[in-house]
């Protein structure tokens, strides 16, 4: 029997599980891995930059393309800066398989160089993590973390690999299957909840369809778009869900949430059956839990039962995998042939038409000052709404998720539930990896993109061209907003006085780089970006620095009390919710 | 319907390093209260058993649960509260027993279902078992200056009758 390293027992199990690129950065603990990785290129090696940008770069490719993402880093340094990267994709439920390297076994605990307690720091930030002690449980170890990963709800699972583990010997096996008997998540809904839920949906008189992130993590879009259709109802996404239902057909009523459409909200707020599916009822959506749908009955559609009544109790839980149950709802309907209340359903329809009327999503047009809004439509236009668009977080990216119509699953990529200001860049550098073929563009702010720069030294290395939209107001926008609002205008520690010259910053990388200042030279400009196939190109657009995102929904707040442009100078918040985010 | 109510949850775990710091990390990052905390292996070595005392709302307590089962380590769990089970923990109680001191000490042991596991010309050391409130009152009954110290090791639980919790 042949014996191999665990290194290269690593680099094995990689190529079983078929990844393609694996996001890194070498070290001492990890020397061993790197020599493995040397002599095979069938797991391409991704050199970032920052150990942040591997972890976001295996996310966006994860989002993007529906696998895994993999990285690597050493020990100590390597794996703190990974934190960040790995708490991002836990928050957002991104299946990752991170590897950190470990000082040897006989050191563990003695304060050796570069040694951190992996285990113990990631702990609150992974579905489950692993120290590999023992190399005769590595193969099967790597296997247990891509099933926990990538199964029920997904997330970011970390094998800590101590040095003497992968220079030590042992026969090599990758099991096909691995069980585990304490962990086997619920993917067939329970038919009589099922059956429930359907009687429910069907006596609503003033439905709603509120969709999320778990619909675009199951591959659950055919399914809802056919449930939503059947039935005729109104639907919205949270941030995490844009583009599991097409954002251009006329059923779709826009984001809801904070920075959500009036008409979403309103009819949150109105409705008096809410059916959940693939959504957490986070704060950022829920407002004021108080004011939350107060005169609707819920039915929830989850794969974790700590989702469902954790923030709003609901009528009827069901967990399951959003495909299965929808399938399963679907089929109660056709089979009985039951119908919604037509009459309800126009009048109410006429209703949240005339909340559409108010047209919440305007903004008033300069011929003097590029709006930032309007940059983001002439994207959709350029790229006929069929680009992958990663964000940063900040005003750019809530007016991303509000300008950009998102048509399909996995266009839209960003962080929202750790809100992770630098992911933008990485993210679509790993988002090019998994479609070499498609136009991504990163749309970011001034703020933002100087927290993962250094990455475009890695997209040049690489070659992958990606379109870099910022939106460069001078500000960290976002607090500016709420400094305005709720602090009355203390801009403190808001405003960059000194910002670089990012025109000639994508030149020293390697990259092309514009800046644009005159709201006729947007279109322009984008246009003979995206016609540069090959580059990246690095597009400064100077615009309002005054600009704020409407509509609000104020933090304490309930759906239906949201600030509309123009309308308010205002404004005033709750006391309560000045303790809130 | 916010009575912040005890409640006793008894966990079968993987018998892994690190399994019964996901536990305590759990309550502390989550916020959630933890009274008394108690693990050691079980018959199958490959399982250790915690039992753990816990309080909140129906809510927070169902949040527990689930939060709980999503460990992956956790196997399976029974809130011994939702059922009918006894509840047991052990004490033992050094104590000063000189003088007239000395006779009253042992009658309340006794008392109490005691027993007197060492003795010194000045002090008694008493092992009690119970549930938590009778603990409580056999230390209520005795003088609060004649308590050398108290060593107490945290509830732990069985359903009673056909019930068991295994896998
Ligand atoms: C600056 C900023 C502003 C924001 N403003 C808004 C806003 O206005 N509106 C808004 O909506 N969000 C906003 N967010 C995002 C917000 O913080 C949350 O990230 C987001 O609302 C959560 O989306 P979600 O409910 O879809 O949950 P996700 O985080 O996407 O969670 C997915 C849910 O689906 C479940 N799930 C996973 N897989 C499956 C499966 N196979 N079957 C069934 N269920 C499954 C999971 O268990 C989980 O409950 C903002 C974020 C930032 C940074
Ligand atoms: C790593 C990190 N630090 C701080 C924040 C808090 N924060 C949220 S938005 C924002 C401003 C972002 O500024 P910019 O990227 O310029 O975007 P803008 O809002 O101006 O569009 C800040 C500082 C964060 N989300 N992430
Ligand atoms: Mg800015």
């Amino acid at each position: 029997m042949e014996l191999i390293t665990g290194a290269e027992i690593m680099v094995r199990c990689l190529k079983e599980e078929g990844v393609e690129y694996l996001f890194g950065y070498p070290g001492g603990a990890v020397l061993h891995i790197y020599d493995a990785l040397y002599v095979q290129d069938d797991v391409k090696h991704i050199l970032v930059r920052h150990e942040q940008a591997a972890l976001h770069a295996a996310d966006g490719y994860s989002r993007a393309c529906g696998k895994p993402g993999v990285a690597l880093v050493t020990s100590g340094p390597g794996l703190t800066n990974a934190v960040t990267g790995i708490a991002n994709a836990y928050m957002d439920s991104v299946p990752l398989v991170v590897f950190s390297g470990q000082v040897p076994t006989a050191l563990i605990g003695n304060d050796a160089f570069q040694e951190v307690d992996a285990i113990g720091i990631t702990r609150p930030c992974v579905k489950h993590n692993f120290l590999v002690r023992d190399i005769k449980n590595l193969a099967e170890t790597i296997k247990k973390a891509f099933f926990i990963a990538t199964t029920g709800r997904p997330g970011p699972v970390l094998i800590d690999l101590p040095k003497d583990v992968t220079i030590a010997k042992a026969e090599y096996h990758y099991p096909k299957k691995v069980k585990l008997r304490s962990y086997n998540p619920t993917i067939k809904g329970h038919a009589g909840q099922i059956r429930k839920a359907v009687d429910m949906i069907l006596s609503a008189k003033r439905p709603m369809i509120y969709t999320g992130g778990g619909v675009i993590l199951s591959d659950g879009s055919p399914e809802l778009v056919e449930l939503t259709q059947l039935l005729g109802y109104p639907i919205t996404n949270t941030l995490m869900g844009l583009g599991a239902y097409p954002a251009t057909d006329k059923q779709f009523i826009g984001m809801l949430g904070m920075h959500g459409t009036y008409e979403a909200n309103m009819a949150m707020h109105e409705c008096d059956v809410l059916i959940a599916i693939g959504a957490r009822f986070d704060d950022r959506v829920t407002g004021k839990i108080e004011k939350f749908c107060p005169t609707a009955r819920i039915v929830h559609v989850d794969i974790d039962p700590s989702s469902i009544s954790k923030n709003v109790q609901v009528d009827i839980p069901i967990v399951g995998s959003v495909p299965n149950v929808l399938r399963a709802m679907i089929s109660v309907i056709r089979d009985e042939k039951l119908k919604p209340d037509a009459d309800a359903l126009g009048k109410w329809w006429r209703q949240i038409d005339e909340w559409r009327g108010i047209k919440s999503l305007s903004y008033r047009q300069s011929n003097e000052v590029i709006k930032p809004q309007f940059v983001i439509q002439k994207l959709y236009e350029v790229t006929q709404g069929q680009a992958i668009i990663t964000s940063d977080v900040g005003q750019h990216q809530m007016w991303a998720a509000q300008y950009y119509h998102f048509d399909r699953p996995r266009q839209w990529i960003n962080s929202g539930g750790l809100g992770t200001m630098g992911f933008g860049l990485p993210a679509a550098m790993g988002a090019k990896f998994a479609f070499p073929d498609q136009d991504v563009a990163c749309v970011t702010g001034d703020g933002s993109i100087q927290m993962m720069l250094q990455e475009l030294a890695t997209m040049k290395q690489y070659n992958t061209p990606v379109k870099i939209v910022n939106l460069n107001n001078g500000y960290l926008g976002m607090v500016r907003q709420w400094q305005e609002f709720f602090y009355q205008k203390r801009y403190c520690m808001t405003y960059f006085e000194s910002l670089p010259d990012f025109v000639m910053l994508a030149e020293a990388y390697g990259h092309v780089g514009k800046r644009i200042e005159k709201p006729g030279d947007v279109e322009g400009a984008l246009r003979e970006a995206f016609a540069m196939k090959d580059r990246t190109v690095f597009l400064d657009f100077i615009t309002d620095q005054t600009e704020n995102v409407f509509p609000m929904i104020p933090s304490g707040g309930g759906q239906n009390e949201m600030l509309l442009a123009e309308r308010d100078e205002m404004v005033s918040t709750h006391d309560e919710g000045m303790v809130l985010l | 319907m916010n009575n912040n109510n005890r409640h006793l949850i008894s966990i079968l775990m993987e018998n892994e390093a690190g399994a019964l710091s996901r536990v305590a990390n759990l309550f502390s990052a989550r916020g959630y209260n933890i009274e008394s905390l108690t693990v050691a292996p079980t018959d199958d070595p490959s399982l250790s058993r915690l039992t753990l005392v816990t309080s909140g709302n129906e809510q927070v307590i169902e949040q527990i649960v689930k939060q709980l089962n999503k460990l992956i380590d956790v196997v399976k769990l029974i809130d011994l509260s939702e059922t009918d089970a006894i509840e047991r923990e052990l004490m033992l109680v050094k104590t000063k027993a000189s003088g007239e001191q000395r006779a009253e000490m042992k009658r309340l042991a006794d008392i109490f279902g005691g027993r007197i596991l060492d003795v010194t010309d000045a002090t008694y050391t008493i092992e009690l078992t119970g549930d938590g409130n009778q603990l409580d009152n056999f230390l209520r009954a005795i003088e609060k200056d004649a308590i050398l110290e108290v060593v107490r090791s945290g509830a732990t639980g069985i359903a009673r009758g056909q019930k068991a919790l295994h896998v």
